[in-house]
C-alpha cells in the first residue's frame, strides 16, 4: 500500500471576486522511500496541494471533494485537533522561504527547541541532544545551535530549517521550493544532503519546484501541474524522454540546458490563466499547439495511458 | 569590422561599510575590482556568477547609476567614467538603456503604459506629444504587445509578468539606444514565458545592431543568449571567453566547480559535481592574493603567496585568471 | 489623448469609490462632513431668511426682538437654539462658526500636508545633510510650546483663525507627519523603478515631483483628514482656555458660556443650548473627518485589502 495516495482532491478558495479553482481533480501516490517532484508554474497549485495535504488552508478555502490517505487513513474528513497529530510528527513541511521566516531574536536552537517540545514532552537536555543529533544529519556543526539566525549562512539556514521539520521524525516531508533563494553551488549540497537523509530514513519526499532541471535529479516520479489540475504522471524518465502532454512536453522543450545540444528552444504563447475564471474545457487549450474541438469544450479526463503513466488530454502526443 | 561599443578598463568600485559605533577604521566592500572587457557592436557579452560576486554592481557601473571608485569606461572612444550630470549625461542615457530584473517593481504603479514608455521621449525632448504616440505604438507591436491601443492606456498590475518585461523592454528601445544592459531580465518570470522574451531581446539585438551586457546567475540562460561569457568571483573577473568555449571546456577552478554544480534537466545525464569548501562571502578589505584561494581544490603554497592573478589568454581568446592552468 | 486620461481618472476614482463605500466608517465621515459643509454653507441664506441683520449677525447682533425677557434665552421659534449671553442667535453663530471650521481645518491641515509632503520627499531623496536638517527641524518643531507661543502672540496681535491657520499649516508641515511622509517616501524611493527613470534621463526634480510624489500622495491626504480633525479641536480647546484672540468660533461659543459662570452645576442642564450645540458639532466634525480617513485607509494601502 502506498504510503500517501491522493484521490480525485479538490480544493478551492472564496474571495471577493470569485471562487479560485485552486486544486481540481488531483490524483497521484507516494511509496516510502521515494520522492515525487511536483512540477509546475505559478498558480499551477502546487504549494495549494501541499496545504491541502497538511490542512493547513485559510479560512476561506474548502475541500470539496476527494481524499487523502495516509498509511491508510484519509485525513480529508479529520477535525483540527485530529489532524494535528499528523502534523509534524507523521507528514511534515518546508515552507517556500522558510529560511527567511526564522526569528531574529531567538537562536535557531531555542527555535527547534519549542518546535520539538510543542509536539513531544520531553526536557530540555534530551531536546538538544536530540536537535545535535538532527543537525549532524543535516550537516551541521551542533555547535552551531546557539547561534543567532543573522550568523547562518543561507545554505546553513536552509539546514537548520530541514532539521526543524526532521524533528519529529516524519515519514513523509514536503519541500516547497528549497533551493530557489540558494547559490548552485550551495544548492547542489542542500539536494545531495536530503537526498541521503531519505534514504537514511526512508521517508517519502515531495519536491516542489518550478525548476525542471532539479526536479529531474531528485525525484523518482513526476508530476506536472496546470492551472490547478494534474496534467501528467509518470516516473522521471518517461517525463522527459516520451513526455505524452503537450504542456510537458512544452516545459520540456523551453528549459535551455549547459550540456548536451545547444537546440532551438520553443516558445509558448500566452500565460498561465486566471484561476477565477479558467478556460472552458481543458485549461491548457488557448495555448496549445493541439487543440482541437473537443478541448474548447471538455475537461480531459485523468486516465492511464500506459503502466504507471497517467495523462489528461484529448489529443495527447504519441 | 565591428566597432567596439563599450570598454571597461580596470573598473573599481568600493563600498564603505559602517565601522560600527566606537570603531575610527573604515572597511571597504571591494565589489567590483580590476574589471577590464570590451563589447562589440551587435556583441552580447554575459556577466555571470553567484551572489555578491559583483555583477549587478558592474550593470549600475555601466549605466551610471552609481559612481566608479576607479578605472575607465569608454563608451565608443570617450571615457565616460567621470560624467557627473549635466548635458554629458543625458546624452549618454540616450544611448545607452537597461533592463530590471523585476517586472513588477521597475515601473511606476501609477503610470500608464504609454506613459511609462513615452518617460525617456518626455525626458529627453523627443519628439511632441503626436510623435510620441505614434513612436509608442509602434514599439509596442515591436515587443510583440498587440493591438497597442489597447494596451497604451493599461496599468501595470493589469498586465502579466511576461507583458510587463515586454513593456521594460519597450520603454528601454524607445529612444533607440545602442547598448544595452540586461540585469536578469526572464528570473522573475514564469518558465513557459521566458523563451518568449529570450526570443524578443534576440530579434530586437539583431534588428538594432546592439551591444549587450547580459546579467544572470543561470548559466543556462547565458548559454541561450550570450556570445561570449565573462565569469565574476567575489568582484573580480576570473574566466572570460566564447560562450561554448567556457561552458564545455572550462579552466578556472570555479568556473568548473560552478558548471558541475548546475542541475541538468536530464535524466539520463550523470553529473559528477566538484566539491568545493566553503560558502561564498563578502569581498571586506580582500587578501590581495587570488581570492578564490580559501576554497580552491588546486591551490598551492604559491597562490598564497602571489597578487591575485592576471587574466591570461590561454588561446583564442579564452582568458583565466589562474595561476594552475 | 486627454479624453483617454479623463476617463482612466473616472474609472479609478469609481475603484477608490468603491473600496471606500465599503468601510463601513468611510461614508458615516462622509456623510458628517457634507451635512456640516452645508450647514455651514447655507449661513447667508440663514440670515436672508431671517432678514434682519441687527438682531441675527452672529458676532454683533442683539434679539431686539426677545425684549424684554433677559439672555441667554431659551429656544423658541424666532431663535431655534436661543440665544448666548449677548444676545445673539446661537444658529446663526453654529453656521457662521462651523464654516470658519472648515475653513480652518482645510487649509492648515490642506498647506500643512503640503509642505509636509514636499519636505518628506526631498528629505528623502536627497538624504544625506538635507535630510538630517529636516529631520532636526522636525524634532524642535515637536517640541515647540505652541500654547506658550499663542499666549505670547495674542498680547501683541489680533490672531484670527486665518492666521491661526497658517501657524497650524507651519507646525505641521514641518513637524511630525513630515518624518511619516518621508519614511513613506523612502520606500518609494527604493524602488526600482526610481532607478528606472534615473537611466530613462530624469533629472531630480522630474523624479521627485513626477514619481515619488504621486506614491506619496494617496498617504498625505489620509494624514490631511487627520490634520483636520487636529486644526479645529486644537482651535476648539485654545479658544475655550481663553488663549485665542478670536471674535467667533466654535470653541469661543463655549468660552463665552463657560466665562460667564454659565456651566458649573445645575447651570449646566438649565443652559445646555450654550453648549450642548457647539460641543456637539466640534466633536461630529472632527469624528467625520476621522471616519473619513479611516474610510481611506484600505484605498490607500493596497496591503490592508482582503483578498
Amino acid at each position: 500500500m502506498a504510503l500517501l495516495e491522493v484521490s480525485n482532491l479538490t480544493m478551492h478558495y472564496t474571495t471577493r471576486v470569485g471562487d479560485v479553482m485552486a486544486v481540481d481533480s488531483v490524483d497521484f501516490t507516494l511509496e516510502r522511500g521515494r520522492a515525487l517532484g511536483l512540477v509546475g508554474e505559478s498558480g499551477c497549485g502546487k504549494t495549494s496541494i501541499a496545504m491541502t495535504i497538511l490542512k493547513l488552508l485559510p479560512e476561506n478555502a474548502r475541500i470539496l471533494g476527494g481524499q487523502i490517505r495516509f498509511d491508510g487513513v484519509d485525513l480529508v474528513p479529520l477535525s483540527e485537533d485530529q489532524m494535528r497529530k499528523y502534523r509534524w510528527d507523521h507528514i511534515s513541511m518546508v515552507f517556500q522561504a522558510a529560511m527567511n521566516s526564522l526569528n531574529p531574536v531567538y537562536t535557531v536552537g531555542d527555535q527547534i527547541l519549542e518546535a520539538i517540545q510543542h509536539h513531544m514532552p520531553m526536557k530540555e537536555r534530551a531536546v538538544r541532544k536530540r536537535i545535535a543529533e538532527l543537525f549532524n544529519l543535516v550537516g551541521l556543526d551542533p555547535a552551531v545551535m546557539d547561534q543567532y539566525p543573522h550568523e547562518y549562512s543561507g545554505g546553513m539556514k536552509q539546514r537548520a530549517v530541514i532539521a526543524m521539520a526532521l524533528s519529529c521524525d516524519p515519514s513523509i516531508i514536503i519541500a516547497d521550493e528549497p533551493t530557489t533563494a540558494l547559490d548552485v553551488i550551495v544548492q547542489d549540497r542542500i539536494l545531495k544532503q536530503i537526498d541521503k537523509i531519505r534514504e537514511e530514513l526512508n521517508m517519502g519526499m515531495i519536491y516542489i519546484s518550478h525548476d525542471i532541471a532539479v526536479i529531474a535529479e531528485v525525484s523518482d516520479r513526476i508530476g506536472v501541474m496546470y492551472a490547478g489540475k494534474m496534467v501528467e504522471f509518470a516516473d522521471t524518465h518517461t517525463i522527459f524522454k516520451s513526455p505524452v502532454h503537450p504542456y510537458t512536453y512544452a516545459l520540456m522543450s523551453t528549459f535551455p540546458s549547459v550540456k548536451g545540444d545547444k537546440r532551438e528552444l520553443v516558445e509558448l504563447s500566452g500565460e498561465p490563466p486566471n484561476l477565477i475564471e479558467p478556460p472552458l474545457g481543458c485549461r491548457f487549450h488557448p495555448r496549445c499547439p493541439r487543440v482541437t474541438a473537443v478541448c474548447q469544450e471538455q475537461d480531459p479526463v485523468f486516465t492511464e495511458v500506459a503502466n504507471e503513466h497517467f495523462c489528461a488530454c484529448w489529443n495527447q502526443r504519441s | 569590422m565591428n566597432n567596439t561599443t563599450v570598454e571597461v578598463v580596470d573598473l573599481k568600485k568600493l563600498f564603505p561599510m559602517a565601522g560600527g559605533l566606537f570603531s575610527r577604521k573604515v572597511r571597504y566592500i571591494h565589489a567590483v575590482e580590476d574589471l577590464s572587457f570590451k563589447i562589440q557592436e551587435g556583441e552580447t557579452l554575459g556577466l555571470v556568477g553567484e551572489s555578491g560576486c559583483g555583477k549587478t554592481t558592474t550593470g549600475k557601473l555601466l549605466v551610471k547609476l552609481i559612481p566608479p571608485t576607479g578605472g575607465h569606461i569608454y563608451f565608443n572612444g570617450s571615457d565616460v567614467a567621470t560624467i557627473e550630470g549635466g548635458a554629458l549625461l543625458r546624452e549618454y542615457r540616450r544611448k545607452v538603456q537597461m533592463i530590471f530584473q523585476d517586472p513588477y517593481e521597475s515601473m511606476n504603479p501609477r503610470k500608464t503604459v504609454y506613459d511609462i514608455i513615452a518617460e525617456p521621449l518626455v525626458v529627453q525632448k523627443v519628439g511632441n506629444i503626436v510623435e510620441r504616440e505614434t513612436m509608442v505604438a509602434e514599439m509596442l507591436s515591436g515587443v510583440g504587445i498587440v493591438p497597442p491601443d489597447t494596451f497604451m492606456f493599461r496599468y501595470p498590475h493589469e498586465l502579466s509578468g511576461g507583458q510587463r518585461q515586454r513593456v521594460a523592454i519597450a520603454r528601454a528601445m524607445v529612444i533607440n539606444p545602442s547598448f544595452l544592459v540586461a540585469d536578469e531580465p526572464t528570473s522573475m518570470l514564469d518558465v513557459s514565458v521566458r523563451t518568449g522574451v529570450m526570443k524578443l531581446m534576440l530579434q530586437l539585438r539583431k534588428e538594432f545592431n546592439l551591444a549587450v551586457l547580459y546579467i544572470t546567475h543561470d548559466l543556462a540562460v547565458a548559454r541561450y543568449m550570450c556570445d561570449r561569457l565573462a565569469v565574476m568571483y567575489l568582484g573580480r573577473m576570473v574566466e572570460l571567453g566564447e560562450t561554448e568555449e567556457v561552458l564545455q571546456n572550462p579552466l578556472h577552478p570555479y568556473t568548473k566547480a560552478l558548471i558541475s554544480a548546475i542541475p541538468i534537466p536530464d535524466p539520463t545525464f550523470t553529473r559528477e559535481a566538484i566539491p568545493i569548501k566553503g560558502g561564498v562571502s563578502k569581498p571586506v578589505d580582500p587578501h590581495p592574493r587570488c581570492r578564490f584561494y580559501d576554497r580552491c581544490p588546486v591551490a598551492t603554497d604559491g597562490c598564497e603567496k602571489l597578487e591575485h592573478p592576471p587574466l591570461e589568454d590561454k588561446g583564442s581568446g579564452h582568458y583565466v585568471a589562474c595561476y594552475e592552468v | 489623448m486627454w479624453k483617454v486620461r479623463v476617463k482612466l481618472t473616472a474609472k479609478s476614482l469609481r475603484a477608490n469609490w468603491g473600496m471606500f463605500a465599503h468601510s463601513k466608517l468611510g461614508p458615516i465621515g462622509l456623510f458628517l462632513i457634507v451635512f456640516f459643509l452645508l450647514f455651514g454653507l447655507v449661513h447667508p441664506l440663514y440670515l436672508v431668511y431671517r432678514g434682519s441683520d441687527k438682531i441675527y449677525d452672529p458676532v454683533v447682533g442683539f434679539a431686539y426682538d426677545l425684549l424684554p425677557e433677559g439672555n441667554p434665552h431659551p429656544p423658541t421659534l424666532s431663535h431655534p437654539l436661543g440665544t448666548d449671553i449677548l444676545g445673539r442667535d446661537i444658529l446663526g453663530q453654529l453656521m457662521h462658526s462651523t464654516a470658519k471650521a472648515f475653513m480652518l481645518g482645510l487649509i492648515a491641515a490642506g498647506f500643512g500636508v503640503l509642505i509636509s509632503t514636499l519636505v518628506g520627499s526631498i528629505a528623502a531623496y536627497f538624504g544625506g545633510f538635507i535630510d538630517s536638517v529636516f529631520m532636526r527641524l522636525a524634532d524642535v518643531v515637536m517640541l515647540f510650546p505652541l500654547i506658550a507661543f499663542l499666549v505670547a502672540l495674542s498680547a501683541a496681535i489680533e490672531i484670527t483663525l486665518f492666521k491661526l491657520a497658517i501657524i497650524l499649516a507651519i507646525l505641521m508641515g514641518f513637524g511630525g507627519t513630515t518624518i511619516i511622509l518621508k519614511s513613506q517616501a523612502l520606500t518609494v524611493k527604493v524602488k526600482p523603478f526610481i532607478e528606472a527613470a534615473r537611466v530613462s534621463g530624469g533629472g531630480h526634480f522630474r523624479i521627485i515631483l513626477s514619481h515619488i510624489i504621486p506614491n506619496v500622495l494617496p498617504l498625505s491626504f489620509l494624514y490631511m483628514m487627520f490634520g483636520v480633525t487636529t486644526a479645529i479641536f486644537s482651535e476648539a480647546i485654545l479658544s475655550y482656555l481663553g488663549f485665542l484672540n478670536v471674535r467667533m468660533s466654535l470653541g469661543i461659543m463655549i468660552y463665552t458660556a463657560n466665562d460667564s459662570g454659565y456651566l458649573i452645576g445645575s447651570r449646566l442642564g438649565t443652559y445646555w443650548y450654550l453648549w450642548l450645540p457647539p460641543g456637539l458639532i466640534i466633536s461630529l466634525l472632527c469624528a467625520g473627518f476621522y471616519f473619513v480617513g479611516r474610510g481611506l485607509d484600505e484605498v490607500v494601502n493596497p496591503r490592508l485589502r482582503e483578498r
